[in-house]
């Protein structure tokens, strides 16, 4: 393991142009990332709610409605769908960070409670439209 | 170096130090709308080590952060986080420092996107839904920030403390 201990120095350089290169391409490349993925953003049209990767069931996002996802019996997230959006109102785990979470409205957002392995997702509605009249 | 007798009292302080930057981050109610994002205080104490003590009590000592910070503030699912989050970091930030090329800035960068990157992946396999990727490029972005800022704190830290923890000044003190 000594190599390791070579590598130990307290001289450090400081940011030099490489490093400033490198810095402004990622920043470059993370921003038109970003972009891309915020223009792509449309208006979903139905909410899908899966647990542990299975479907739970799905709800317009045009219809106000509360929907308790109940596991084994016990009721562990509170869905809400209000005004057009899906928001997780309660969760039955410490850390809260679903229910923190924003409500959510375009195509393919997602609200996920960890712990319960509760996935909340806006789907858009055009595909499920055009499988209804396949059928 | 360190000599061996007191390396585990020497560890034990920087283990001391990640711990209490996990603990004031958890006081912090620092949310941007998605989870996992936070500043990543610890990743300082992390690429401070990487610089001044050496790569393997680095990973020693944040793994160890890891663990303890998820039994006192956290739960199970934390410590997997943060394991998968930190372990990729701590990889990027030691095969990126050892080309030689770069300086504290982009190292600490590339651990704040791949420590971001790291715990996607986990919650995409906990929860089985890969649609949760939606978030990465907003994910990689505040990965980039917060790296940004730690490598900022970090390479003045390591200009002021290193020469102390290197031994350099350590011994005329002694």
């Amino acid at each position: 393991m000594s190599s390791m201990e070579n590598h130990v120095t307290t001289k450090i350089r400081g940011t030099g142009r490489r490093d400033l290169i490198f810095i402004a391409v990622l920043a470059a490349v993370l921003a038109a990332f970003l972009v891309l993925s915020a223009v792509k953003k449309e208006a979903g049209v139905s909410v899908v709610v899966t647990v542990d990767g299975e479907r739970y069931g799905s709800w317009p996002l045009s219809k106000d409605e509360e929907v308790p996802v109940t596991i084994d019996g016990k009721t562990t997230n509170v869905m809400v769908i209000r005004d057009g959006m899906a928001d997780m109102t309660e969760a039955d785990c410490p850390d809260q960070l679903c229910v923190h979470q924003k409500a959510i409205s375009k195509n393919n957002e997602t609200i996920v409670c960890l712990p319960n392995r509760v996935v909340v997702q806006i789907t858009g509605g055009e595909e499920g439209a055009y499988d209804s009249i396949a059928k | 170096m360190i000599p061996s007798r007191n390396k585990a009292a020497f560890l034990g302080v920087f283990l001391a130090l990640a711990l209490i930057c996990s603990y004031v981050e958890s006081l912090i109610p620092f949310y941007f709308g998605i989870p996992g994002v936070k500043l990543g205080l610890t990743n300082l104490v992390v690429v401070m080590m990487l610089y001044c003590v050496g790569a393997k009590e680095a990973l020693a000592v944040s793994v160890c952060r890891i663990v303890l910070a998820g039994f006192l503030f956290g739960n199970m699912f934390s410590i997997l986080y943060s394991l998968a989050g930190g372990l990729l970091s701590f990889l990027a930030m030691v095969l990126l420092k050892r080309t030689g090329q770069f300086g504290v800035l982009p190292v600490s960068i590339s651990g704040g996107i791949l420590h971001n990157v790291g715990q996607i992946c986990v919650a995409a396999l906990v929860v089985e839904n890969y649609n949760i990727f939606y978030y990465l490029p907003v994910l990689l972005a505040a990965g980039f920030l917060t790296g940004l800022l730690i490598g900022v704190a970090a390479q003045g830290v390591i200009r002021r403390v290193g020469p102390f923890l290197s031994g350099e000044k350590r011994r005329k003190g002694e």
